[in-house]
């Protein structure tokens, strides 16, 4: 019997599809959705502040900001999770946390308040360190033009930024952030060591013991990947809403569906490149 | 020293560095009510630099600009300037309408929101009076039919024409022209020129920086030449163009003039 066939005869495929919509699993996906969305939007905060800290005009305000990237960027996450995870008891905040038991109240069962806080607290800290360089690049984008007719025209620094530079620079933000979290989704699951029942985590929590840990993550992947499609769609949904006035022709964005569309594709001329494609 | 009270503009000795770089070398100038200034000169005269002085757009390092007898960007205490805070500055700012070289028209809005904008976020105009004026206005400035549209549908002539909207929106007290026509295809310069001169007509304190002779010669009250920071020679526009005194705008008046002789 070659290694192939052993692997097949004794992975059990109807473990799963018998515990895809598992209590436990489908909990731990919503748990995941949770986690990933408060950590992404509270990273993209952070990262907003880090911004406008390293812009400041008070130099060790930039110090701070330049010492946080440094060390979040500079250490592993998992470190940073199991550090936030296991400095939580000498904080006090372990044992209310835990007690205060929020996720039994809204019919979760066996989800610690204490692993989830310490997981957002980590997954958000990290994830500001990296959305800083994205808003940067997002802000710093938009031409000078912009905030100084802004200024010109009786606005502050802020109210320019809030309604002038900061819509703009959301369309170019966006790809990255997308990007990132479809990244986020799935670093998530770094939380099942912090014994929290994430998608991952539920998936180990019924898999080993009944020796079926194979099959639980095989359940584990097909929703994660359930989860990133979705996010694609939604992805591609806001990019088009944000860029509305940039789809016109030479506002310096591509549209690239201009390019795929049947009836264009046909009558593109030969020796384009396109047209060449079509023969 | 003290404010010329009857000035739109009193700029007194006037410094600006760029590093160490000096563009402005002391620039004692005034602008009166209703008065129609074009100041030209070669590139790197520093006229440009002057006009973002007088919104503070750009600092000055030394000398003083007052406002219609108020003092921008600082606050005179006991004769040493203090910082003036931002609010008081954009307070000054929202009377002083600019239009850029390059338009700096709002590309996610509309023609029509981009000229509501500060009315509403600045001066909290209600949304239906600032859009009535802002029809009014595009009107004004022969582009109402254009309410909708986004900037990169128009063309750089009806850009800046909406760009002077916008600034007219806040009801300013002076108007500064940073080389508004320098960005623009020939054949689009007419239409921007021709509103510039309307409001001039209707009685606008205007400052130009241009490299339009011929709007210098029938439109400004004065002219003021300018070389390396410095004011060379300032009058009539026919005395300047006819006449001028000092051999530097003798020179510069040749090249621009006669571009293919020399």
């Amino acid at each position: 019997m070659n290694p192939i066939q052993s692997f097949l005869r004794s992975y059990d495929g109807a473990a799963v599809t018998h515990n895809l919509f598992a209590h436990l699993i489908v909990q731990g996906v919503i748990i995941t959705v949770i986690l990933s969305v408060l950590s992404q939007f509270a990273g993209v905060v952070i990262g907003l502040v880090l911004y406008f800290m390293r812009r400041a005009r008070f130099q060790p305000i930039r110090w701070v900001a330049n010492a946080y990237i440094w060390f979040f960027r500079g250490t592993p996450l998992l470190v940073q999770i199991l550090f936030v995870y296991l400095a939580m008891p000498y904080l006090s905040l372990a044992r209310p946390l835990r007690a205060a038991d929020v996720f039994t109240s809204l019919g979760f069962t066996g989800i610690y308040t204490d692993s989830f806080v310490a997981g957002l607290l980590a997954f958000s800290l990290n994830e500001g360190a990296y959305m800083a360089e994205i808003v940067r690049a997002g802000i710093d984008s938009i031409d000078p033009g912009q905030m100084e007719a802004a200024k010109t025209l009786g606005m502050t620094y802020w109210l320019g930024m809030r309604r002038i530079v900061l819509p703009q620079a959301m369309r170019v933000i966006l790809p990255p952030l997308g990007n990132e979290f479809n990244s986020m989704l799935k670093t998530t699951s770094l939380v099942s060591v912090i014994s929290l029942y994430d998608l991952l985590g539920a998936a180990e929590a019924i898999g080993s013991p009944q020796f079926r840990t194979l099959e639980l993550l095989t359940v584990a992947c097909l929703w994660y990947l359930l989860l990133t499609t979705l996010w694609t769609f939604v992805q591609s949904a806001l990019e088009r809403r944000f860029s509305a006035s940039s789809r016109d022709p030479g506002a310096g964005k591509v549209n690239w569906s201009r390019f795929v569309l049947p009836d264009r594709l046909f009558r593109a001329s030969p020796g384009v490149g396109v047209g060449n494609l079509t023969r | 020293m003290s404010a010329n009270t009857t000035a739109m503009v009193d700029a007194q000795e006037v410094h600006k560095y760029f590093h160490r770089n000096e563009v402005l070398r002391g620039i004692s100038m005034q602008i009166q009510k209703g008065e129609v200034v074009v100041i030209i000169g070669p590139s790197g005269s520093g006229k440009t630099t002057f006009l973002r002085c007088i919104n503070f757009l750009e600092k000055i390092n030394k000398g003083r600009i007052y406002i219609d007898g108020e003092l921008i960007g600082f606050r005179d205490a006991g004769g040493r300037l203090v910082p003036d805070s931002e609010k008081n500055i954009a307070r000054m700012r929202s009377e002083i309408g600019m239009v850029f070289q390059r338009f700096n028209l709002f590309p996610h809005m509309t023609a029509l929101q981009n000229i509501m904008e500060a009315p509403m976020q600045v001066k909290g105009v209600p949304r239906e009076q600032a859009e009535t004026r802002a029809r009014a206005l595009l009107a004004k400035v022969g582009l109402a039919d254009k309410a909708d549209a986004y900037p990169a549908r128009l063309s750089g002539g009806q850009q800046q024409r909406v760009a002077i909207a916008r600034a007219l929106a806040m009801d300013p007290k002076i108007m500064l022209f940073d080389e508004a026509t320098s960005a623009l295809d020939p054949e689009l310069v007419g239409e921007v020129l021709k509103v510039m001169r309307q409001l001039a007509l209707e009685g606008m304190t205007m400052a130009v920086v241009t490299h339009e002779m011929s709007f210098a010669r029938d439109v400004a009250d004065r002219v003021i030449f300018m070389d390396g920071g410095v004011i060379v020679e300032q009058g009539k526009p026919a005395d300047i163009f006819s006449n001028p005194r000092e051999e530097r705008t003798r020179s510069f008046l040749r090249k621009v003039l006669e571009p293919d002789a020399s």
